[in-house]
Order: structure tokens, then sequence, then C-alpha cells
């Protein structure tokens, strides 16, 4: 086998699973181990620099992290459930402890560089572009069709999961930056837009459309049938305030959890959630699809909407024809019709989520602006650029709905091309991240960072008690985490950014490494093809998405093989190498977001 | 050495023996020996084969006497018995051990210093009668404990770290094995586990006096250049004569050898000794034979490994003194004080 090329900023990025997973590349056990440390300010500077949303993502976020923890692989087959850290609600109490951070925040640009950039949409994706781009100089404008910036952050999401008062600090940081906020402006013409000479246009409008479900009764019964996102941001601006006490709400993603949950707030005393998947393949985060259960709110599943059943404009209920899954040899799934009579289910309220679009009717079609046969833009999904090369798009209204760290990224990437593209300069060409390897060994038996690791299991986030949270839609329903259980919390974090990093020239095979490692993770073995080495491994390396590392140049012409997937970073192998060819070495990679550095005439550095 | 603690979390798909005993439920405490010592590979060699053998923890007994060698036994099997004896007599309480309770697997864990300096005769005694153990000697040739000095068995004219010349002859104690009559005598390397571990299976399931010299650098007294005890001296002249499996008498026999290959040896327990020859000409029955061909190897500066002499018939202590079948702490009054019936018919046959 090849010799792992460390130096490579990938090969350490991957090992740091929950790094890698997120879109933003947020480096999270740094500010887990801030958390741990009391130093929650600077948890949340670490986490603002990386996904501009910390406090609403601590609460929100769809966290590709968790699921990519490897916390949850090592505590298999041991302790009740494995379970990852929970990264997502560490994060919240960054937000929710941190000093006054203001004075830390980059200040509003003094000197502006001349550039105009337009923002379409006033949500996570232009927000972020805005934040990365007016400290630079940049005079950014937002548009956007409701009174107050935040996109779907402040229509889609309850407040019951989100406080405004969130939002509103956060959007605020990005806004204090001298970004030119135009409210209660709905852009109607991309081509007019353009005429202003703007020299970038950010399309961060999102998906703002969703689903309508055109059945027998649609029409008739229209008056108590709503589209979930627009009865949400109805809700959310205080439009709609109560509900039938029977509801049904349709769908299996998390816009129908919000839905359900907001349902029982509102008067809704019966209900519940139908979709047509299985419960295991609905849309919805498994977390959202419990705190709904916790809310007593039944899903059933494998039923297909049949028609609406109404009574003089009244609905009175909904037919349901009952399905089950089958696979064909291509593992492909279809929902065949069991044959058994259709089931009706009384309700007086039906809430449609079946799922979101993209619209884009002010964007006229002979612009240069090219969209694909599904009505999106042709982009480059590296640089988000369109055919009409300054026109650039991100969140949901470039690549389909996402969720908001997904916008976050695109925000930041975006940011880049137009930074790039304003200079000049190649879009294609993207900036290298910013990278660094450390020692983190500080005596003997003394390492910088707590290797200790702790047996215990995830805790839970304390909840308000149901019988208040159900009474106040405004009443957030999760405390967080307190100092102290956020401490315990932090603790199950493996440090996986502190790398096990392997010098061959000093290693002396002695195999003290091999015999101290609680997760067999480490052999010394001859060498061969990849797929055969990893089955003769002290412990098989049987999951092929983490990497084996391979040290050669060994004296006896052996390899050594590490498999990354449960090694618990304990640094043990360091400890007990007698001539420290393993060491201990933290890898921060920070990815290089718009300004001089993502460029190439970037300037030297001046002395500060 | 080391304080901070092994984690206890362990590899998701660690297996479980017949027991349902996975290897870690082998170990013991945190080593405190130098990182790198040899030592500590043969205390997880001894951890993997007993995991191997599915033994039941609570049925060895591991003793040791002084040294860096003797302090592991703390290392691991912390479900087992154990006494850290005297200088050089861990031999003579396992053999009291032994003779008391007949049930127990005993092994023995000592180093060059507390056999082949102050504990010589014991060992010497130990072997000669046959005492049923697995006696391992972690042998680096070296004094570790007060700092460097050679052992008695450091090879003539081997450096010590800071140059000294060893003047006096080195003691092999795997020849002395074969002299004083054991019945089973290996040698391995501490980097060679996959020598080491079957060569410690085979010993444990040996009903007789079983030897193993292990060679174990010592990585902070002698691993320089001039040793003959460093990692990279064995790994050169490491002449390993066979290799071996060891079939217990649950465990089908499934591999095939060409003929001629591979010797058997069937224990008295119905376990096989399964030797794989390397060297060709080598003969592992042979006690005479073994002793020429390790000594003329030693003689080209090569050290001979692998299993070096089995005796197929071994027996014991226990059936030299023809002692009871029941352990004796196990012996109730009863059959202690038979009464003045038994002792008459006692002193009759004495007439």
């Amino acid at each position: 086998m090849k010799a792992t090329d460390i130096g490579s900023p990938d090969y350490f990025h991957k090992v740091v699973d929950c790094q890698w997973a997120c879109p933003a590349h947020t480096p999270v056990p740094e500010y887990i181990r801030l958390i741990a440390q009391g130093r929650y300010s600077d948890a949340y500077l670490v986490n603002w620099k990386s996904n501009v949303f910390p406090g609403i993502l601590g609460r929100t976020c769809d966290r590709p992290c968790e699921p990519a923890c490897r916390r949850g692989r090592v505590e298999e087959n041991q302790g009740e459930k494995p379970e990852p850290v929970a990264i997502c609600r560490l994060k919240r109490v960054a937000a929710d402890y941190k000093d006054d951070i203001r004075s830390r925040l980059p200040k509003p640009a003094t000197r502006k560089n001349g550039k105009r950039v337009a923002c379409v949409g006033g949500g996570p994706a232009s927000l972020t572009v805005a934040r990365d781009l007016a400290p630079l100089g940049y005079h950014v404008t937002i548009f956007d069709a409701d009174r107050r910036a935040g996109g779907m952050i402040r229509t889609q999401i309850p407040k019951f999961r989100l406080p405004e008062s969130v939002i509103d600090e956060e959007v605020g940081y990005v806004l204090d930056l001298d970004v030119d906020f135009r409210p209660n402006h709905r852009v109607q013409s991309l081509k007019e837009l353009l005429g202003h000479g703007y020299d970038a246009v950010f399309v961060g409008s999102g998906a703002p459309r969703g689903r309508d479900l055109d059945i027998p009764g649609r029409e008739e019964a229209a008056k108590h049938i709503h589209v979930g996102i627009e009865w949400l941001a109805s809700v959310s601006f205080g439009h709609i305030t109560k509900v039938g006490k029977r509801v049904i709400v349709l769908g299996g993603g998390n816009t129908a959890m919000d839905c359900c949950r907001s349902a029982r707030r509102m008067g809704g005393e019966d209900v519940k959630v139908i979709v047509r998947s299985g419960f295991e393949e609905m849309k919805a985060s498994p977390w959202e699809k419990e705190d709904a259960v916790h809310e007593g709110i039944p899903i059933l599943n494998y039923l297909v909407p049949k028609s609406f059943a109404h009574d003089n404009g009244r609905l009175t209920g909904m037919t349901f024809e009952r399905v089950k899954a089958v696979y064909d040899d291509k593992g492909r799934r279809s929902l065949v019709p069991t044959g058994e009579p259709e089931q009706h289910f009384e309700c007086d309220e039906v809430l449609v989520a079946v799922g979101q679009e993209n619209a884009f009717p002010w964007i006229e079609r002979d612009i240069g602006v090219e969209f694909d046969k599904w009505g999106m833009p042709v982009l480059d999904a590296k640089t988000l650029q369109s055919t009409l090369p300054r026109v650039f798009f991100g969140g949901d209204a470039a690549l389909g709905p996402k969720n908001i760290i997904w916008a976050v990224a695109h925000g930041h990437e975006a940011a880049i091309s137009i930074d790039r593209f304003c200079h000049g300069e190649n879009v294609a060409v993207r900036p290298p991240p910013m990278t660094n390897l450390v020692s983190q060994k500080m005596g003997i038996h003394e390492w910088i960072y707590d290797n200790q690791i702790v047996p215990d299991a995830r805790n839970r986030v304390p909840l308000k008690e149901l019988r208040i949270a159900l009474k106040d839609i405004r009443q957030e329903v999760e405390l967080g985490f307190d100092p102290e259980l956020a401490w315990k919390e932090a603790q199950r974090c493996l440090n996986c950014d502190v790398q096990t990093v392997f010098a061959p020239k000093l290693c002396i095979e002695c195999d003290a490494c091999v015999d101290i490692c609680p997760m067999d993770c480490i052999t010394f073995t001859a060498d061969g093809e990849e797929a055969e080495v990893r089955g003769r491994l002290n412990a098989p390396a049987r999951n092929a998405s983490q990497d084996l590392y391979v040290g050669a140049g060994l004296k006896t012409g052996r390899i050594m093989a590490k498999d990354e997937d449960v090694c618990l970073h304990c640094g043990m192998c360091a400890e007990r190498c007698p001539t420290g060819a393993w060491d201990m070495q933290k890898y921060f990679l920070e990815l290089t977001h718009a300004g001089p550095g993502c460029r190439d005439g970037a300037p030297a550095r001046k002395a500060a | 050495m080391t304080y901070l603690a092994k984690p206890k979390l362990h590899h998701p798909d660690l297996p479980a023996n017949a027991l349902g005993f996975t290897r870690r439920d082998y170990e013991g405490t945190i080593s405190t020996l130098c990182a790198g010592c040899g030592h500590d590979s043969i205390s997880a060699a001894i951890i993997q084969a007993c995991w191997e053998l599915a033994i039941e923890p609570h049925k060895v007994a591991k003793l040791s006497g002084i040294g860096c060698s003797s302090k592991t036994p703390t290392y691991f099997l912390d479900k087992s018995h154990g006494f850290n004896s005297v200088h050089g007599r861990m031999p003579s309480v396992l053999t009291g051990a032994n003779l008391a309770n007949r049930d127990l697997i005993y092994l023995g864990v000592s180093g060059d210093g507390d056999s082949a300096s102050i504990g010589l005769g014991q060992f010497a005694h130990a072997m000669r009668r046959g005492v049923n153990m697995t006696y391992i000697v972690e042998n680096n040739g070296v004094y570790g404990l007060t700092k460097g000095q050679f052992s008695a068995t450091a090879d003539r004219g081997s450096k010590s770290k800071r140059g000294a010349v060893n003047t006096d002859e080195g003691i092999d104690l795997a020849i002395l094995a074969l002299q004083l009559g054991a019945t089973y005598v290996g040698r391995s390397f501490s980097g060679d586990k996959a020598q080491l571990v079957p060569l410690i299976k085979g010993a444990l399931t040996h009903p007789g006096a079983a030897f193993i010299d292990v060679v174990s650098p010592c990585v902070a007294f002698n691993n320089h250049e001039g040793s003959t005890r460093s990692y990279d001296y064995v790994r050169n002249h490491n002449e390993a004569v066979n290799r071996l499996d060891v079939i217990t008498v649950h465990r089908e026999i499934t591999t095939d050898y060409p003929p001629g290959s591979v010797q058997e040896v069937t224990q008295h327990d119905g376990s096989v000794l399964r030797l794989r020859k390397l060297a060709d000409d080598y003969d592992s029955s042979s006690r005479i034979s073994a002793m020429s061909y390790v000594q003329s190897r030693y003689a080209h500066g090569e050290i001979v490994t692998g299993l070096l002499y089995v005796e197929p018939d071994a027996t014991d202590l226990h059936a030299s003194l023809n002692t009871t079948e029941v352990p004796l702490n196990q012996l109730s009054e009863k059959e202690l004080c038979p009464g003045s019936a038994a002792l008459e018919k006692f002193n009759a046959s004495l007439r």
C-alpha cells in the first residue's frame, strides 16, 4: 500500500468525522473543548466564524455531524445504546452562556472598495454572503419580501423551537456590519435588478413554494386545507392563532413535524401525522420525530391520501389507501396497495407538508441565466456561479431544498466566488484551507488535551414540562444544557482532531502501541493490497469509509497500518511509545473565507 | 511508565471465547514498566494465550520473584491468584502451592536476574523435579532496575550501554532446562507474538515442567549497538526452527500440511502440538540433538527459537510422589485422620 500522505489537508480532516460531515466544516472538537473549559465566548466565536448562526443552529441544525460522530461507532456493542456526542446542543450552550461578544466581531468597513453586491432574499445564505463581504468593503444590499431579515429561519421554524430573540441577535450581528437591508421589497425582475449596475448578484431566495396535493375535494374544502410552509409563516407572523380540534398533517419531513407540533399548541387536541412511506424512511430527522411523538402526536405510516371528504365546504375527514413497501432486485422501493379497504380519518383541518419547490418566476429566461429541465438554475456546483457570470446562487435556491447549514456553506463559497470575480480572478480556482498541526505533548505523561475517555451515555437535553410547553407556542420547549450538564456531555467528545501522527523513522517496532491500544487499531504487518490488508489486521477494518493510516519505511520492511475507524484518540500509543514515533498532534483546519486570503494576488501580510 | 488508565472501551467487534470473555477480560492494571519494554509484549502474549485457550481466570495461579519481569503478573489476569514472592524464590513457593492444590494452572514469571543469578538453584530444582508449571523467563540480559549492569545471561563480548564489554560467559537457561530434565523447552522473542503465543499455549497445556526463555529487549538499558538483546540484533539473528499450532481437545484439526513437514505431538490431555518445521534437520523430540543444535548455532551467533524440545509422555512431581488425585487442600479431616484401624494397618505394613 502507499504510505499515507498526511500533508494532504483532507487526510486528517476526514478523521475529524464531525468537521468533515459539516457542510461549513466547523471545527467541532475545538469548540467542545472550549465549552468544557467554560470559555463560552471563545467557543461561540469559533462557531460564528464558521457557521454565522451558532445560537440558531444550536437549536435547529440538521446536524449532519452527529450521525458521523465517532463516539456513536465506538460505543457499539457496549453500553445500552450507542449515541453520538450531542454536538448541536453543545453549540447552543456556547450561545446561551457567552458574554457580550459584540466587541470581538468584525467592524463595519471604514473604507468601501467600491464594489456593489445585491442579495435576493434575506435568509441564511444571503446573510452569510453579506457577513463575508461587507467587512471587506463591499456595499451589500439585501432585498427581502418580509419586514425583517432571516428568511425561512424566521418564517418557517416555530418559535417554541427557536425564540425570536435569538434570530434578532444573530441576524443583527450581520446587518450591523453596515449591510443595506431593504425590507418589504420583493424582487420582481432580475433583469431590472441587473440594470442597476451591481457588480454581482447573489440569489438566496430559498425554496418558497410548498407542494400542494391535488386530489378530489381539495378545492371544495380549501378553506380548511393549508400548505405547510405558508401556514407556518402565517403562524409565525401571528396571522393564524388557532386551529381545529382534529388536525391531520400530511408528509414525513421536518416541516410536517413543525406543523404538527405547532398545531398541538394552537388548540389541536387530536393531531396526527399521516405519511405515505414507512416510519423509518421518513425524511424528518429522528430527533424531530421523537419530539413529536413525545408531545402525544401519533405518526401513521403507509397511507396514501386519496381524497378529502367535505360537507358544504366544511372539511369532515380524509380517505387513505393502505400500501406496503415492495423492493425490486435493484433495491428500489415502490409502494404497492395492499388491497385492504380504504381508511377514513375524521378531521377539521389538514396541513399539507409534502415537499417544497423552487420557483423563479422573477428571473427572465432571456437574460443568460439558464435553467435545467427541472426548473433549477444551471450552476457550477463548487463556485455556485450561474451561466450569467455575475449571478451566483446559494442555499435552497441553488441545488434544491436542504437546510440552514448548507445555506451557510453555500454563502461562504459564493462569497469567495464573488470576491474573486470582482477582482478579475478565475472563479474556478478555490483557496486551500488553513491547516495547523501541533504536538500536544506537554511533559512526561502530560498532554494539553484531556485524554481520559469517559464511559458516559449521551445526556438528554432537559425539556419544559409538557403541560406548560403545549400551552404557548412561543414557549421554548427545550431548556438547553446547563453548564454542568454541558461539561458532562463535552467530556464524551473523543477529541478526534488530536491526531495520532506516526514517524516510521523513529519506530523500533517494539509492539508497545499495539499492545496498549484499547481498540486494537494498530497492526504491524506485511504489505499488501488494501482490501486484503484490511482483512488481516488485529481487528479487521470493515468500515471502508474510514481510511487506513499507513506508515512505511520500517526496518523490517513491514508496514504500520492503523484503522482510523474506532480510534479513541486517547493517546495511549504515544504514551507507551519509547521513541516518540507516535505523537498526538492537534489538527486545526479552518476554511478560507472571502478576503485577501482567497485571492491569487494576495499581498504579503503586513506586520501589525 | 504511565499512570494514565487504559480506557475500558474496546473494539465493537472484539470476539469472545468459549467462556464469553473478550481478550480484555484477561488484562490487568496498566503497566508501570518503561514504555517499549519487551516484558509488556510478553504480558500481552500471555493474555492472548489464556484467552485463546478459554482458561477460567480463577483456575490460574501466577507467581513471580523480584525484578522488572516479576512485576508483570500485575499487568495480566487480574482475576487470577497471584503471589509476588521473594527474589529468586518463585520456584519453591510455586512448588508448595502446586503440591497443595494440583488443580490450578501454575504460571511462574521470572527474569534473568531472578532465575539465572540469585535463583539459579531454585530454577534448577523446579525443573529437575518436574513441577507441572509454565516457567517463563523474560530475558533481557541486563539489570534494568539497578541501571544496566550485565546480568548472568548476557553474552560474553556484548557491550553495555556505556561501552563496557562483558567478560563473563552467559548462562543459557534453555540449555540448562534441557539438561535438567524439563519436558517442554522453548525459546522465543517478545517482538514475535505469532511465535510466542502458541508457545505459551503449548506450555500451559503441557502436563509437566515447561520452560520458555523469552528474549525481551530492555529499551532503557539494552537496546543499543553492541547489545545482543536489542530489537535489531534479535531480529537479525533469530533462527526459528519451527512454528507451533496448539490444537486443544475441543478443536478439530482442519489445516493440511505437506507430509514430512509437520510433526504432531499428542499430549496426555489429548491436545495436539503441531509443529511445522522451518529447519529441515531439526528434531524437537530429541533432548540431545536439541542441545547440540542450539549450541552449534549459538557458536555462529544465531539465537535458535521455537519449540526446542517436547516430551509427549511427560509426568510431573505429583506422579513421582504418588500423591492423591484430590488436591491436598481439599482433603477433609475424615481422609486425613482415617482412625486407629487404618493406622494399625499402616503400621503393620511397615513391620
